[in-house]
């Protein structure tokens, strides 16, 4: 039976990580490199790495970073963060990203998910998504959250979807921080109806939110990044927990 | 030993690359007919579609190498669906080392279907030495929306909706649908396994 995923993002600046405190069993914690391989050893079943330089280095400095990862960690990772042409995907993916994710390019040029499906395939097409609840609605934002659009989230998952994306990639600006729970409602929205897996983010602050964003929404699989970073939810006793729970998890 | 790895329009070689150098073995990327007949085992990768794939293959008469191979040879995802008879995928006729069909996932009426299956599944009813020391029912990480349907060659049986052929092995041919490449130890486990044949 298919399981439900934990994964740990790791937002990474000028190759390093930029959250995160010491783990006994690693030396830097601003190496993603050694952070990934530990988060592996822990459990995680996928990993997401976001990058968020904004200089003109960023291409070079990624793909080599990308190679180093697919060199020291064993599990599958998707790569975001400003990917904005096939060129870019191309790169990442011979350096040996499994998937790459496209966010604010992707929605201002809708035609670039289809590109990327037909030239890599589906599988490897992360669409991701940050959304704000407003008024009725779930609403798209671009750009880091910066900048809102007047598209729902579900209308602009379902064209995605239909484009070639593979994967649901959905962040709750509402719920991102609070550590208050997952927003059960759009992401049990878009995992109910859309074929595609769902990665839910943003939210998680105990371990039950896990619970909930599984059994509730019916997420495929959950992102969370500072409990991770800080320790405050370890990886084996949170699979360990859902597991409990009747969440099917892989040890 | 020499370990290639062969070289195609199909994604992911990089990955297997790095899972070799990971257990200390180099894999040589080639896809030089001489390079690959001399080699002592040939892992055939695998990402992508599979009319492209097998066309490509066809054009360097690469197919006719694969399947003339006596050495240990192991397909991996895309791989091993070429090595079957045929794929629905685009209608496409493979290389026929195993007499199975590869079809499409579909969702049952009353159950919507995530395709593809993205994630970590569990391997069963295991019989070949690729899993020595790997336990029944360990989870693998697969990525796949076609997959091949049981037959007289399955060593191992996952379950999406329907049971199908998680692995395939005949003779010198040894294939898997999951990624060993990104399945933890367990995978290295069973990549070790193939190199000690």
């Amino acid at each position: 039976m298919l399981t439900k995923r934990i994964i740990p993002c790791l937002d990474i600046k000028d190759g390093r990580t930029v959250k995160g405190i010491n783990f006994e069993n690693i030396r830097d914690a601003g190496d993603p490199i050694e952070l990934g391989a530990l988060y592996a050893a822990q459990g995680a079943d996928e990993l997401v790495f976001l990058d968020i330089t904004a200089t003109n280095e960023r291409r070079k400095t990624l793909s080599a970073l990308v190679t180093e990862i697919a060199r020291n960690v064993n599990i599958p990772f998707t790569v975001g963060g400003g990917i904005s042409s096939v060129e870019d995907v191309s790169v990442l993916l011979q350096s040996g990203a499994d998937k790459i994710s496209v966010n604010t390019s992707a929605f201002n040029n809708p035609s670039l998910v289809d590109s990327l499906a037909r030239e890599f395939g589906s599988q490897c097409i992360v669409l991701a998504i940050d959304t704000r609840f407003e008024e009725d609605d779930w609403y798209v934002y671009l750009n880091g959250g910066r900048v809102k659009t007047d598209v729902k989230a579900f209308d602009w998952a379902k064209e995605a979807v239909n484009r070639g994306a593979g994967e649901i990639l959905l962040t709750s600006m509402n719920n991102d921080g609070t550590k208050k729970g997952f927003a059960l409602d759009i992401t049990g929205q878009l995992s109910q109806n859309l074929n595609v897996p769902v990665i839910a983010s943003g939210g998680a602050g105990t371990m039950q939110h896990f619970v909930d964003v599984f059994e509730t929404a019916q997420a495929d699989a959950a992102l969370a990044a500072s409990i991770f970073h800080y320790k405050e939810i370890e990886i084996p006793a949170l699979k360990n927990f859902l597991y409990q729970k009747g969440v099917n998890m892989r040890f | 030993m020499k370990t290639v790895i062969v070289k195609y329009n199909a994604g992911n070689i990089r990955s297997v690359q790095f899972a070799l150098e990971r257990i200390g073995v180099n894999g040589i990327v080639t896809d030089d007919e001489a390079e690959i007949r001399s080699a002592d085992k040939v892992i055939f990768p695998g990402v992508g579609e599979a009319s492209t794939a097998m066309n490509y293959l066809k054009e360097r008469k690469l197919d006719q190498v694969i399947k003339d191979l006596k050495q240990p040879v192991l397909g991996i995802c895309l791989g091993m669906q070429l090595l079957c008879r045929h794929s629905e995928e685009n209608d496409t006729p493979c290389m026929g080392i195993f007499d199975v069909e590869v079809k499409k996932f579909t969702s049952p009426v009353d159950n919507l279907l995530k395709i593809p299956q993205i994630g970590w599944n569990n391997i069963a009813n295991l019989h070949s030495v690729l899993f020595e020391h790997v336990p029944e029912n360990s989870y693998m990480y697969f990525v796949h929306s076609y997959y091949a349907a049981l037959g007289a060659d399955t060593v191992a049986i996952t379950n999406y909706v329907i049971n199908y052929s998680s692995a395939l092995q005949k003779d010198n041919f040894y294939a898997v649908q999951f990624h060993p490449e990104k399945s933890a130890e367990v995978g290295s486990r069973i990549i070790e396994n193939f190199l000690n044949l």
